[in-house]
């Protein structure tokens, strides 16, 4: 069986909560979801997952807890919670906009807001995933701060950013002055393509190595088990 | 014991133009629009407001009532973007303190708790504290030496909300899977309205709920409005869900041409008065 380009990124998106122990598992957007959804069912299984709402929930939708939303920022600012959070604009520090475009006071485009980027980003692991990487979204800087980067953040005690993932790779910042940089492509994408699309200055190995290959059993559940109607494929195209 | 009950409109006429109003709900969830649509029939207008924003904000953006808000956010949940809000902001309608969701809930806090800040691990680094001049940090007197943002108290003259039940006293009850923040609201505000799909008597309120559904305590509410279908067409769990067709007929139609039916005691009013 071949991987979809949309399954390489679940994988990717499921990667960044292995070895997480027993914490919350926080997926915004479909990708995120489904890759969720297979850690806890393989590599991850003490994840706690959220019905989206109010419930705590187990992969087949059974309650098992109650996290409304003034517990669930408790549970942020706790720290038992890895967050992938969407990003309108990221730039090399990994600082997130999802507020707003152009000058904030009278902004070109509105966007959501701020909401818990920057309680997010300062308590609990936060990663993002862009479901398609281009210079709009990975820009030279943003126009507003809400996710903290690793510049902005000048070492607060529990801010991490594990990963970036995109349609294309995935990313970190694992270098010597926290910028971005190039962790891996996902199979049929080149690093020239990846750089094309970013708007600043990536850190590139010498070596670039491919996401992992989904194993027979992980490819069998997502396309039997999460994801039947394929809404993956909505979210990020063949 | 005084019986607080009273209409949407008779709630409105307490309010006055300028005052600072919290809004309960969350989104396009549980939101007081029976209350929200009697105001826009008023004539209350220059308000702040303070809400973890959904059309409440959007409606009242969109008729001009506010001076300054308040929020983290503002959404319609499936639709994640406000129109109406979307297009304020874009010609810079109002004033707004835009604050993380959890420094919401800290000035949320204090205000309930008369303190006049509480300390939040939130906002530093990141540009609210740019767009938003006015806060302070506090440094920890313990050797940690953490700064954190002084989160000021959000105060309000009055707090509307919407739950499934009530008494006619004032207690308020939600049999959904989230409170949201109402009770810190109704805590909050100096005044707080309550209005309800269903006024029952005390004793019935528990006759099938456990207690801890008694979220909103009839000491800090001042007034009681039976509104069936008052949330509509935001969600109102278990009573209902989310209208989703109306809502897209919000997101897509003029206002004023929506606020001629919406308002207008039309099809959709659900509003018993």
């Amino acid at each position: 069986m071949t991987a979809t380009r949309s399954e390489y990124c679940v994988i990717a998106c499921a990667e960044a909560w292995r070895d997480a122990g027993e914490i919350l598992a926080s997926p915004m957007g479909l990708i995120p979801s489904v890759g969720a959804r297979l850690a806890r069912l393989t590599f991850s299984p003490d994840l706690l997952l959220t019905d989206g709402e109010a419930l705590l929930v187990r992969p087949d939708g059974t309650p098992e807890g109650w996290l409304p939303y003034r517990q669930h920022l408790a549970l942020v600012t706790g720290g038992r919670r890895h967050v992938m959070m969407g990003a309108s604009q990221i730039d090399r520090y990994g600082n997130q906009n999802i507020s707003c475009i152009g000058d904030w006071a009278r902004p070109k485009r509105q966007l959501l807001g701020v909401r818990g980027a920057p309680v997010n980003t300062l308590n609990n692991p936060t990663s993002y995933w862009v479901p398609r990487h281009s210079r709009r979204v990975f820009v030279e800087k943003v126009d507003m701060v809400c996710g903290v980067g690793y510049d902005h953040a000048a070492g607060a005690r529990f801010h991490r950013i594990p990963r970036v993932v995109s349609d294309l790779g995935v990313f970190d910042f694992d270098t010597p002055d926290r910028s971005m940089r190039l962790a891996s492509v996902h199979p049929g994408v080149t690093v020239e393509q990846v750089r094309e699309a970013t708007g600043f200055e990536l850190a590139v190995p010498d070596e670039v190595p491919y996401t992992r290959e989904p194993t027979a059993e992980e490819l069998e559940l997502i396309r039997e088990v999460l994801d039947p109607a394929d809404t993956r494929a909505r979210e990020v195209g063949a | 014991m005084s019986d607080k009950t009273m209409t949407a409109d008779e709630v409105v006429s307490r309010l006055r133009s300028g005052m600072t109003l919290g809004i309960g709900g969350w989104g396009s969830r549980r939101k007081p629009m029976a209350l929200v649509r009697a105001l826009l029939r008023s004539d209350v207008t220059d308000l702040t407001i303070v809400s973890y924003g959904g059309p409440d904000v959007g409606m009242l953006a969109a008729a001009g009532r506010i001076r300054k808000l308040v929020a983290a956010f503002v959404t319609l949940d499936s639709i994640p973007l406000e129109p109406h809000y979307r297009a304020a902001r874009e010609v810079g309608a109002f004033e707004l303190m835009e604050v993380d969701e959890a420094m919401f809930m800290w000035g949320l806090r204090a205000a309930a708790n008369r303190l006049p800040f509480l300390p939040v691990r939130a906002g530093i680094g990141s540009d609210v504290v740019r767009v938003n001049p006015g806060l302070r940090t506090v440094t920890s007197p313990y050797d940690d030496r953490e700064t954190f943002v002084a989160m000021p108290a959000l105060g309000m003259d009055a707090a509307l909300v919407h739950l499934n039940r009530a008494d006619r006293l004032g207690n308020g009850q939600c049999l959904g899977p989230d409170p949201y923040f109402d009770d810190l609201f109704c805590e909050a505000a100096d005044t707080a309205y309550v209005s309800c799909e269903r006024i029952v008597e005390t004793a019935e309120l528990t006759k099938d709920a456990p207690p801890q559904s008694l979220l909103v305590k009839r000491h800090t509410v001042t007034g009681v409005v039976e509104a069936p279908g008052g949330a509509h067409f935001t969600s109102c769990a278990p009573d209902y869900g989310r209208d989703e067709a109306l809502q897209r007929e919000y997101a897509t139609t003029p206002w004023p041409e929506f606020a001629a039916r919406y308002l207008g005691g039309g099809p959709h009013d659900r509003d018993p008065e």
